[in-house]
């Protein structure tokens, strides 16, 4: 389990990234921390692998102070996927993948083996192996970073905006590809975005942030969408607005749930 | 016309090519002192590039130092120098060193620049230490732009090395020297010809080295949509590339 103790980071500048966060992510679930820009999100995630180090407060796994660890070693443990995928540009996908194995001492032929089996998991053709990541999509990318995060098979896995630079229809197989993986896998997922709708998705827990890095609210998405914790959440959630206030309408004898605006969202099964 | 004609009947003149003192022992010469300079200068200025590089300090002292060494004229510290230090070769090497740093210096500093913060972010991100950083990210990615810095370095040291001739008895720039202190201009455009010519040899395999330290993957990633249609073809998927 992960906790932050009532952390807060302060830039030189003067700037409160986060302030004064406690919160526990519990082990082999997905926790999403979901905010808009300059809510600390990405901040509070950096700190678990220590590529932030908390001005004020603790950040503890498993109930030991990461500040106490080895920053590096630390990071090989625990997977890691950004972003525009940070891959290596000049190193083939299965040599990416295999970066932290390769980096831990492997054999340079198990690694690869590691590498290959990887991405069967994550839906990669193993073709594609010795390809260089300026040969792939944007989505490919993406897979190959989250096989790279997964391949010394680390109990946590901390997601930046993993799927933030690629188009919708790709975003939305990526998205589902991850829940058939935690389904799998049953990973410590911490998982930051600011699309609410991704939160929601991939989320057991939702943690809502604020801008200058405070906790709104945590709950399930249920929760949440019951009952909003203020007016903000319920702005951000878009509880009160046309999408989400959904009701019935007949038609042709059957079901529609539609929205405020009367676009249909879906049929009501019975 | 003349002049032109005269300087290559010179270069082909048998007894310029042997003997003491003939073109190819000065040719050696000049070729030795230019790689011992380039040693020298690579040596003080890589390390202080790739450290400024590697941890973002200092850029702005090494602009301003690299700035005013630039303004430095080369033939006024030779001649401090070889004041200083008597004739011999050490002057000619100390002035073309000072000569030669700023750009290895400024290659150096701005390749490593050069690399994506979030490939080195990643880089951290999944463990890899500072050294490793440099040796396996930092390096490969910035080596066109280092050599690019050590190309121009070198070209400057073998176009001034001339130099090394006027404190002492060393390199093409004694043929320079004599043909025009004996008025034998043949000679002094024979030997600037040879100069020009080593220079342009060892700009060109340095171009090429330039050429080649392009990682593969960036080569290829660079050549854009036909590789990138290749790599869905290899997928099997036509519609989302993903």
């Amino acid at each position: 389990m992960i906790e932050f103790h009532s952390v807060s980071k302060q830039y030189p500048d003067g700037t409160l990234a986060v302030r004064e966060v406690s919160l526990q992510v519990p082990p082999r679930q997905t926790t999403v921390l979901v905010g808009s820009s300059g809510s600390g999100k990405t901040t509070l995630l950096r700190m678990v692998n220590r590529m932030v180090d908390p001005s004020a407060g603790r950040v503890t796994i498993d109930g030991d102070d990461v500040a106490g660890t080895d920053a590096v070693k630390l990071r090989r443990g625990i997977g890691y996927v950004m972003q525009n995928s940070g891959l290596l540009p000049h190193r083939t996908v299965a040599a990416n993948i295999a970066t932290v194995p390769l980096l831990r001492g492997w054999k340079r032929h198990d690694a690869r083996e590691r590498a290959l089996e990887l991405m069967d998991t994550v839906g990669l053709d193993r073709s594609l192996a010795d390809r260089y990541p300026g040969q792939l999509s944007g989505g490919q990318q993406q897979r190959v970073g989250v096989a790279r995060g997964l391949a010394v098979d680390p109990n946590i896995l901390l997601m930046d905006e993993p799927f933030g630079a690629v188009d919708p229809l790709v975003r939305r197989e990526l998205q589902e590809e991850l829940l058939r993986l935690q389904r799998e896998l049953g990973k410590t997922v911490l998982f930051v975005t600011h699309d609410i709708d991704e939160a929601f998705l991939l989320g057991d827990r939702v943690v809502i942030l604020r801008e200058g890095g405070e906790i709104v609210q945590i709950g399930t998405p249920a929760e949440i969408l019951a009952s909003p914790a203020d007016g903000f959440v319920a702005d951000f959630v878009g509880a009160d607005r046309g999408r989400r206030a959904l009701h019935v309408q007949e038609v042709d004898g059957r079901s529609l749930v539609v929205d405020a605006d009367g676009r249909p969202a879906g049929v009501l099964a019975r | 016309m003349n002049l032109i004609a005269d300087g290559f009947a010179w270069l082909t003149d048998p007894a310029n090519w042997t003997g003491a003192g003939s073109i190819p022992e000065r040719l050696v010469e000049h070729l030795l002192v230019s790689l011992l300079i380039l040693l020298i200068a690579g040596l003080i200025a890589l390390p202080v590039g790739f450290t400024i590089g590697h941890t973002g300090r200092g850029k702005g002292l090494a602009v301003a130092v690299t700035g005013g060494m630039r303004a430095i004229p080369t033939l006024g510290l030779l001649t401090l120098a070889a004041l200083w230090l008597g004739i011999g070769l050490a002057a000619p090497i100390l002035a073309l060193v000072v000569l030669a740093i700023p750009p290895l210096l400024a290659g150096a500093y701005s390749g490593l620049e050069s690399v994506d913060r979030r490939v080195l972010d990643a880089a951290k991100g999944v463990g890899m230490t500072g050294l490793q950083r440099f040796t396996g990210v930092e390096l490969p990615l910035s080596a066109p732009i280092v050599i690019g810095g050590i190309r121009s370095a070198a070209l400057q040291i073998i176009a001034t090395a001339t130099l090394a001739a006027y404190t002492s008895d060393f390199g093409l720039g004694r043929f320079l020297f004599r043909g025009l202190k004996t008025n034998d201009y043949a000679e002094a455009f024979g030997a600037a010809v040879l100069v020009i010519a080593l220079a342009l040899l060892v700009d060109g395999l340095f171009a090429l080295a330039q050429r080649f330290s392009v990682p593969v993957g960036v080569r290829v990633a660079r050549s854009g949509e036909p590789t990138r249609s290749a790599a869905d073809r290899a997928t099997g998927r036509t519609t989302t590339n993903v």
